[in-house]
């Protein structure tokens, strides 16, 4: 080890406690029992769970519907927010970013009391809501940031061309944001998945999630089948980033925030 | 008349905020011609051309396509196409897509895209690309592909900003002849931004020469470089000599201390001109009878085909020549120009000219600054004429020690000293004779001594 590399030897270390080391105990509890012998079971057992499948399945509805609400509301602010004769000021995009500056968790909170003392039915609506404001940001930024520096003049040779506004806008914009866009999916869509706080104090655990039941588990000292879940959720969040192909490259070209 | 004009502009005026980038811009193209749009940056031609696409909206005045206005035409709806500078190709796209864009808009059929496409890439040399990545092409590739992707929808005119800029020089000088040829070839017109005269002479039928947004001149390649109207021409279109002098009458004139024939005329009497002469006009001689004026060689630089000398004239003056062959550093040489290559202009100003307000106690304000001048004779509030010599305006290295402050903007060298205009802070120019060095851009104080102030009554505005 030459001088130079020995500099990261400290994240090196980090990562070895807690990312690999944590990653080891959830597979190796995921695949022992309770008494600590190797077994299946954790994992069979999920998938003849019938109310695990169906609060996985609705996990993954839910963070769908959410990552396309996200996409409905945040594709057009990220485009107003990005178009310097609409938005000549960079307080705007504060504004907009300055939510995630606040404890999620708090902010959740405060819309369950909202909706408490405006009388609304908690349910999947509330639900939906609150994910889609405690996420939004993440999906506006990364497109924001792909369209602010997006070259005018791809717009401009297109409408030279003969290209209307709009077919500038599906046949340029579109398409050249749509690394921005990956990058906002992968931001909303899995922690969507995992997420159990939301739902808890959004529908009174009324739905329950994926994230919700790992939680019970664990809450519970069932370590081991706690531990396989959240080894099935990784594997399907890893599935999906390995899916979108070039994944990585999504997320370095629109920017993290 | 006007018929036969594909573009014909009329008075276009812009500014962005305070800058007034454009004024007052008329000219027109005719059908099939190759009109270039020349000048230094910041002069307003590629303003220009995005208001002939469509990108940018003038203040005032039309722009005529066939004697139609096109203001009120969206750049979509104008039968006009751009090369942008940085080529602008779509980089999601492969090179068949980026040139069909056009026509798969249009909704025309397949097989014919196909064949246009073959046509015109084959037109563009860049058959077998079709499939490549935008990415994976060169700088002069994708430049290709980009006059493609404009040419296939047989403009009406081709607009071209700057479309050789990005390239080096060999692959430069070969795009422009190919272009020279496509034009011929496709019969299309072209209008065409640069700020390589090289690249303007070699390439147009017709030269704008723009400077801070006006129009200098409008001429073919050989009236502008042989008969430039201003110093900023000369000095713009390839090399010149540009010297102050006098015209003494009808087709004689003094300058470097010395009288020379020329072919000039109607400029008057004793009439103080600027005369330029081209480096190459200069001509060596060894016959006394032939000499009209004496110098002494200080360098001599060999630029490839021609030598490059700079003279010492007996009177003082330094004169660039260029001559196929060396003379030694440091020899006398007899030196003679034909009355043909003198090319005499007016002279732009005599002296800077300003509006002042006189302040009482002996303070007068011009260029938005207060200055002590003679004020004798005047009353406060007093609207008057400020004028200046060039030469009594100092510049100072420390603008915060002067009254005005301001950027040198342009550098003339006229022989003896340099001729600069001076940029004020509030936009306002002063022009300064010197013999110190300033670059372009340096930041200057300007300070005038209360003496050389020269106050006269405002005249009074005609009705």
């Amino acid at each position: 080890m030459n001088k130079r590399s020995s500099w990261a030897l400290p994240y090196f270390i980090f990562m070895l406690i807690f990312v690999v080391m944590p990653l080891v105990m959830i597979l190796i509890y995921s695949l022992t029992d309770g008494g600590g012998h190797f077994t299946l079971r954790n994992i069979t057992k999920f998938f003849s769970d019938k109310d695990a499948l169906s609060t996985f399945a609705l996990s993954i509805e839910v963070a769908i519907e959410n990552t396309l609400l996200c996409i409905l509301i945040g594709y057009p602010a990220a485009w107003i927010l990005a178009d310097k004769r609409l938005n000549r000021s960079a307080v705007t995009v504060v504004l907009f970013i300055l939510p995630m500056w606040i404890n999620a968790l708090m902010r959740t909170l405060a819309t369950a009391e909202l909706f408490t003392m405006a009388g609304v039915q908690l349910g999947k609506g509330t639900l939906l809501f609150g994910m889609c404001y405690d996420y939004l940001p993440f999906m506006i930024y990364p497109i924001y940031n792909q369209l602010s520096k997006m070259d005018k003049s791809y717009g401009e040779a297109a409408a030279d061309l003969g290209a209307t506004p709009g077919q500038v806008f599906r046949k340029v914009t579109l398409p050249l944001s749509m690394p921005g866009v990956w990058s906002g999916i992968m931001m909303v869509f899995m922690p969507t998945v995992s997420t159990f706080a939301i739902s808890e104090f959004l529908t009174n655990n009324k739905i329950k999630l994926f994230g919700t039941i790992i939680q019970e588990n664990i809450n519970n000292s069932m370590w081991n089948y706690g531990a396989a879940l959240s080894l099935v959720m990784l594997l399907i969040i890893g599935v999906t980033t390995v899916l979108q192909g070039g994944g990585d490259e999504a997320e370095a070209e629109g920017g993290t925030v | 008349m006007a018929k036969n004009y594909i573009i014909d502009i009329q008075h276009l005026s812009k500014s962005f905020g305070d800058t007034r980038v454009l004024q007052d811009i008329s000219f027109y193209v005719r059908k099939g011609e190759f009109v270039t749009l020349l000048g230094p940056s910041g002069c307003g031609k590629t303003t220009l051309l995005r208001m002939i696409a469509g990108f940018e909206n003038p203040d005032e005045g039309t722009i005529l396509l066939d004697g139609k206005d096109i203001l009120e035409l969206p750049p979509y709806r104008r039968p006009l196409n751009t090369v942008f500078q940085k080529y602008a190709l779509f980089p999601h796209l492969d090179v068949y897509d980026n040139v069909a864009f056009g026509l798969k808009l249009q909704k025309v059929p397949e097989e014919e895209i196909d064949k246009r496409v073959e046509k015109v890439l084959k037109l563009v040399s860049m058959s077998d690309y079709e499939d490549r990545n935008v990415d994976s092409l060169s700088g002069g590739q994708q430049q290709r592909v980009a006059i493609a992707r404009a040419l296939i929808n047989q403009p009406r005119v081709l607009l071209l900003d700057e479309p050789l800029a990005a390239l080096d020089l060999k692959m430069r000088k070969d795009m422009q002849i190919e272009l020279k040829e496509m034009h011929r070839k496709l019969g299309i017109t072209f209008i065409y931004v640069t700020h390589d005269q090289e690249e303007a002479l070699t390439l147009s039928d017709t030269i704008v020469v723009m400077n801070e947004g006006r129009i200098q001149q409008i001429g073919t390649p050989i009236d502008i470089y042989n008969e430039p109207v201003n110093a900023f021409v000369a000095d713009f279109i390839g090399e010149s000599n540009i010297l102050g002098g006098r015209m003494i009458r009808d087709r004689r004139v003094s300058f470097i201390g010395h009288e020379f024939d020329c072919v000039d005329e109607g400029f008057g009497e004793d009439v103080p001109v600027d005369v330029v002469v081209r480096p190459e006009d200069i001509y060596f001689t060894t016959e006394p009878a032939k000499c009209q004026f004496k110098a002494k060689v200080n360098s001599c630089v060999f630029k490839g085909v021609h030598y490059e000398m700079w003279v010492d004239t007996d009177s003082g003056f330094e004169l660039m020549i260029q001559d196929y062959d060396p003379y030694p550093v440091g020899s006398e040489v007899m030196l003679y120009i034909d009355p043909d290559d003198i090319q005499v202009m007016h002279k732009e100003r005599l002296r800077n000219s300003f509006e002042g307000v006189v302040l009482g106690d002996g303070r007068v304000e011009f260029l938005d600054a207060e200055f002590e001048a003679d004020t004798t004779g005047f009353a406060e509030g007093d609207e008057v004429e400020v004028s200046v010599e060039f030469d009594k305006v100092d510049l100072l290295d420390h603008e915060e020690e002067a009254e005005v402050s301001g950027n040198v903007a342009f550098i003339l060298y006229k022989g003896n000293h340099y001729h600069l205009t001076v940029k004020t802070d509030s936009g306002q120019n002063i022009w300064v004779d010197t013999n110190d060095i300033w670059d372009k851009g340096d930041l200057v104080g300007i300070k005038i001594l209360a003496k050389d102030i020269k106050l006269s009554k405002k005249a009074v505005a005609d009705e």
